[in-house]
């Protein structure tokens, strides 16, 4: 436990760290960003939202640095990132609230299924070391180099252009469903889910295949595995001493792996035009509107730390020496 | 030192009959690490028998094939580890059965292999800090064992056997709950015998089972250990590089060199009048507990290396009397009888063309002259 | 075969592996097939990045029509909804991508020597102090946290490659520096570190020139990763259009345009098919000699002890099975020496 409560403080300052370069971005950059901002868009952002954007910037000409860190904080903790500029008058976190659920169930899920299926194959292939399942290795690393977004343009082009099996765009049908907890809709959402997954799964795949089958092999050598085999337990159990010490690096180096997915599946996202955080954030990126974009940061900052805090807590119960540490 | 009598023996009289108090029969055994030109020639050509209800130690400096030839025995020999040539059978006994039922371990299929394994040949494993699975509690270590071996087992009566296992060793049944990391050293060296006693093997391969441990635990664990063997009747082939340690407690030793058994003797007789220069050289290289103060005078030169093994004789290079002879010619494995019993000596010396030097043949006078302190502690003891 | 001989040349001796010979291990390395293909592959890349733009037959950024166009004998992969070049485009691409990558990769590298084997050869607080500064780096989503910083970053006429490359190697070096960190830690206790301690070496000194030529497979390993990441984040850079696409030809702008230009809804698979093609191809290019580099620091990794042939012709299988030793006895008459006791003496004592 001690353990786990010196992971939450690191996260906890790992969090303020964020924030305070969220805040500071900003103001390291030359000039003041909020008339950059207003002189590109060329008068086309409402005064309300001028004055929000220096609320969300925390610039105040009357106020010193610090005192506009504060302010920032004050605004933070109360919930408030500002207003969206391509959504105006919508507050951030409303555009980042109906978009970051259907990020979490897309990425949560994808991921999950990602490593669960990627170290059960790497758990087989290493142990058929040799046979032709090894052949797996080599087209694992062909699409682990593939960027998520190049694989998801090909999965559009064709399953959803050329098959026609999925549709190519969007996460839910708007006519003929009710946004709700009910058949259709859940079904139809499946649906549309099922290319983008796949995305994620195909491209985060070869990163746990080819991370437990190492670890499988560096294991097979431990005398704990030949104990197994020489006490004659049945070969499933011989694996399973094997692959439940294997798969404590892939459970502690999910941290890693995380960023590598979260930004895969961002750009995922977009090519499905997908109504996740991703989509959002590229909208963002086009109307250059800057507090959705720190927000987005914010926001995808925090989802991830409290996943890796998740790991965190399922590597404590994976390994017990942890547990007795400290 | 009078008169050596030399017998050519034909070698089929001394093969002919299978020793049938025998528990493992190895003939001829070669174990090499890879394939090929660059193999390594770790065990070459041994012969051993164990009998049934001995101690047998075998003893040698590291690298000189001891372990090797107890894991390609039991077919537990890592890669690239290949047995090039031999036979090891294993006669199993089980109650009630009037015949010895023997298993080839090297030819035999891998279910036959199988079906002794463990059940009646078990092993205890050099590191027990490495062998236990780090993951998973004692108690689930032993329960896996028994789950395996014994199907008709209740979850209940698994457990009750895990705690008398661990009783057995001397661990209370708490324990079963602890995992590995939070036992001593000693405590984890125990929970692999109790692994290994599980199932009342009748053979029991010990691996420098104690090597890590401080002299005090070593001790009580190895008590314990010839305790359990009193009341199991198990077999045990201790290896070890601590030649004092078989003296005290092996029946017989074999003293291995370079890959090959130079010494096969009854450990008295080995450790009153070591017939091999080797084996003088290793009761020199450290001290007695008891007796008269000796220098201690070790082995010069350095183990050697196992690609390229010394022509001849492998120890020649490092004998304070090697010939010529023992340079070109490798020796044959001469059987000794003396006051002492019979041994099996792999040394040109004791060819009865050569001198045996003094201390190569200590009489049964001689060698009680010089052990002698010792011989009075044991009785004591 | 030569995997065979240094399997061998590796095998363990009762816990004591021979000494293996330095030059047969490097031997080796180049002829894994793995890592053949991969260097092969970066070279013809790296080659395309140096001439790319003097093949290139147009400007990339010249606009002539305004409607897209399918491949013809002048425009082989077509032009964009501005009339331009994309064979072009994706020839003079090839020098920006992998520039900005390799530089960030450099860039992160030298930051994770830095830091990682400083922290590790150092050890106390400046350890714990700088663990935690990678931690944190490690932990923040790179992509967003790039975002926001390129989205504020000056967008004038020229494309801010060098800016990008830093930025992106200060998001991409706390991995490298985890490894080196731990690598360096074992290091530090080794008797050659130690005996330059005592003999008075300075930090610096020993770090340079006892610890790094130790850690040169894992700084590459680390180096290769790095460039990895950064190609990857620099296409998405690009293809989110945070890059100004004006500006910048790299191969992620193309795929901005192409998206831009409806190019996968109306089937124009020549516009955003070959960078995508190109970035997955470099990429794998990078992982091969990567998992060649790998295998070489665990030799364990390697697909299998023996090859094919030389396991058949000695009759052993091939993989290895675990608790069964293979047994070829084809020499069982031909063993040189007699074990059998040859002679019964018998000595009265």
């Amino acid at each position: 436990m001690v353990v786990l409560l010196r992971r939450l403080g690191f996260y906890v300052v790992t969090a303020v760290i964020a924030i305070t370069l969220d805040f500071f971005i900003p103001h390291m950059i030359p000039g003041n960003p909020v008339e950059a901002v207003i002189n590109s868009h060329a008068g086309a952002i409402p005064p309300q939202a001028a004055e929000s954007l220096y609320a969300q910037f925390g610039i105040n000409v009357h106020e010193g640095l610090w005192g506009q860190y504060l302010r920032y904080w004050d605004n933070l903790l109360h919930g408030n990132l500002g207003l969206s500029i391509s959504q105006y008058p919508a507050q951030v976190t409303t555009v980042i609230h109906s978009a970051i659920f259907w990020t979490i169930l897309l990425v949560g899920a994808a991921t999950v299924v990602s490593f669960v299926l990627g170290t059960t194959i790497g758990t087989v292939v290493a142990w058929r070391r040799g046979s032709w399942l090894e052949s797996v290795l080599p087209v694992s690393t062909f699409f682990q180099a593939m960027p998520y977004f190049f694989l998801a343009t090909l999965l559009l082009l064709f399953f959803a252009q050329d098959l026609q099996w999925f549709p190519n765009h969007g996460g839910y049908e708007f006519e003929n469903t009710t946004i709700g907890f009910n058949g259709p809709f859940l079904a139809d959402a499946l649906h549309h889910a099922i290319l983008p997954g796949v995305t994620i799964i195909g491209a985060s795949l070869a990163g746990w295949i080819i991370g437990m089958r190492n670890m499988m092999v560096t294991v097979a050598d431990e005398d704990y595995v030949l104990l197994a085999e020489a006490e004659v337990l049945p070969p499933r159990k011989v694996i399973w001493y094997a692959a439940r010490n294997a798969i404590l690096p892939s459970v502690s180096s999910f941290a890693l792996a995380l960023s590598f997915v979260v930004t895969g599946s961002l750009l995922t996202e977009i090519v499905f035009s997908y109504p996740g955080i991703g989509d959002v954030l590229y909208q963002a990126v086009l109307g250059e509107d800057y507090p959705l974009i720190q927000g987005i940061f914010l926001i995808i900052t925090f989802v991830v730390l409290a996943a890796n805090l998740l790991a965190d807590v399922v590597y404590v119960f994976l390994d017990p020496r942890t547990r007795q540490e400290a | 030192m009078t008169n050596l009598e030399f017998i050519h023996a034909p070698r089929a009289a001394v093969n002919a009959a299978p020793v049938h108090d025998a528990v493992l029969d190895i003939r001829g055994l070669s174990v090499d690490y890879g394939i090929g030109p660059n193999a390594v020639h770790a065990v070459a050509n041994v012969d051993l028998t164990v009998r049934r209800g001995e101690v047998l130690g075998i003893a040698g400096e590291s690298g000189s094939g001891k372990s090797t030839l107890a894991y390609a025995v039991t077919r537990l020999l890592r890669d690239p580890g290949v047995i090039v040539a031999g036979d090891a059978t294993f006669y199993s006994r089980t109650d009630g059965s009037p015949t010895p039922r023997a298993v080839d371990l090297l030819s035999d299929d891998k279910s036959v292999i199988r079906s002794v394994r463990w059940s009646e040949i078990a092993v205890v494993f050099q590191s027990a800090l490495h062998a236990l699975n780090p993951v998973f509690t004692v108690g689930k270590l032993l329960d896996d064992v028994l789950a395996a071996h014994l199907p008709q087992m209740s979850r209940q009566a698994r457990r009750d056997r895990a705690a008398e296992l661990l009783d057995m060793v001397g661990i209370t049944a708490d324990r079963l709950r602890s995992y590995p990391h939070e036992l001593s050293g000693g405590m984890r060296q125990r929970v692999m015998i109790a692994l290994s006693i599980a199932l009342n093997p009748q053979l029991l391969i010990m691996d420098e089972p104690t090597t890590a441990l401080d002299v005090v635990i070593q001790r009580e664990i190895l008590e314990q250990l010839m305790d359990l063997r009193d009341k199991l009747g198990f077999t045990v082939i201790f290896i070890t590089h601590d030649l004092s340690l078989l003296i005290e407690l092996a029946d017989t030793i074999a003293v291995m060199y370079a890959g090959e058994i130079v010494e096969r003797a009854p450990a008295k007789a080995l450790f009153r009048a070591p017939r091999h220069p080797y084996t003088y050289g290793l009761l020199n290289s450290f001290p007695a507990l008891h007796g008269p103060r000796i220098a201690m005078t070790g082995i010069k030169g350095s183990p050697p290396d196992l690609r390229h093994v010394p022509s001849g004789c492998p120890f020649h290079p490092r004998c304070a009397h090697a010939m010529p002879e023992c340079v070109v010619d490798h020796p044959p494995m001469l059987r000794l009888a003396d006051a002492f019993g019979t041994r099996d000596v792999s040394c040109w010396l004791h060819d009865s063309a050569h001198t045996v030097p003094a201390e190569l043949a200590l009489t049964h006078d001689a060698a009680s002259a010089r052990v002698g302190a010792t011989t009075t502690t044991e009785a004591q003891a | 075969m030569v995997t065979t001989v240094v399997d061998l040349a590796n095998a363990p001796v009762e816990g004591e592996a021979p000494e293996v010979t330095r030059k047969r291990r490097v031997a080796w390395l180049p002829r894994s097939p793995k890592m053949i293909v991969g260097l092969v592959l970066l070279g013809l890349f790296v080659i395309l990045a140096i001439i790319g733009p003097w093949l290139a037959p147009y400007d990339p950024g010249k606009i002539v029509v305004s409607t897209t166009q399918d491949p013809s004998a002048h425009h082989w992969l077509g032009q964009t909804q501005l009339g331009q070049d994309i064979w072009s485009q994706l020839l003079v691409g090839a020098r920006p991508t992998m520039v900005v990558s390799f530089l960030a990769g450099a860039i992160a590298t030298i930051l994770s020597i830095v830091i990682g084997i400083t922290a590790g050869y150092v050890g106390g607080w400046v350890d714990d102090v700088l663990s935690m500064i990678a931690n944190v780096f490690l932990v923040l989503p790179a992509l967003p946290l790039l975002i926001v910083v390129g989205s504020f970053l000056p967008k004038g006429d020229s494309a801010n490659d060098l800016l990008v490359g830093g930025v992106i190697a200060l998001t991409g070096w706390a991995w490298g520096a985890r490894v080196l960190r731990a690598q360096s830690l074992s290091l530090r206790n080794r008797d050659f570190v130690e005996a330059a301690r005592i003999s008075g070496e300075r930090t610096w000194r020993i770090i340079m020139s006892e610890m790094v030529p130790n850690l040169v497979a894992i700084l590459a390993a680390s180096f290769l990763f790095t460039v990895l990441y950064a190609i990857g984040t620099y296409v998405a850079l690009g293809f989110l259009g945070v890059l100004n696409p004006a500006v910048n030809w790299s191969w992620g702008s193309i795929l901005f345009d192409a998206t831009q230009g409806q190019a996968v809804v109306s089937g124009q698979w020549w516009w955003y098919v070959p960078p995508g093609l190109c970035i997955a191809l470099l990429g794998t290019s990078l992982a091969l000699i990567n998992f060649g580099i790998d295998e070489f620091i665990n030799p364990r990794l390697r697909a299998a002890g023996l090859s094919r042939k030389v396991a058949k012709r000695a009759g052993v299988p091939r993989t290895p099975q675990l608790g069964f030793t293979p047994v070829t006895r084809r020499n069982r008459a031909a063993s040189t020496t007699i074990a059998e006791p040859a002679a019964i003496v018998e000595v009265d004592r």
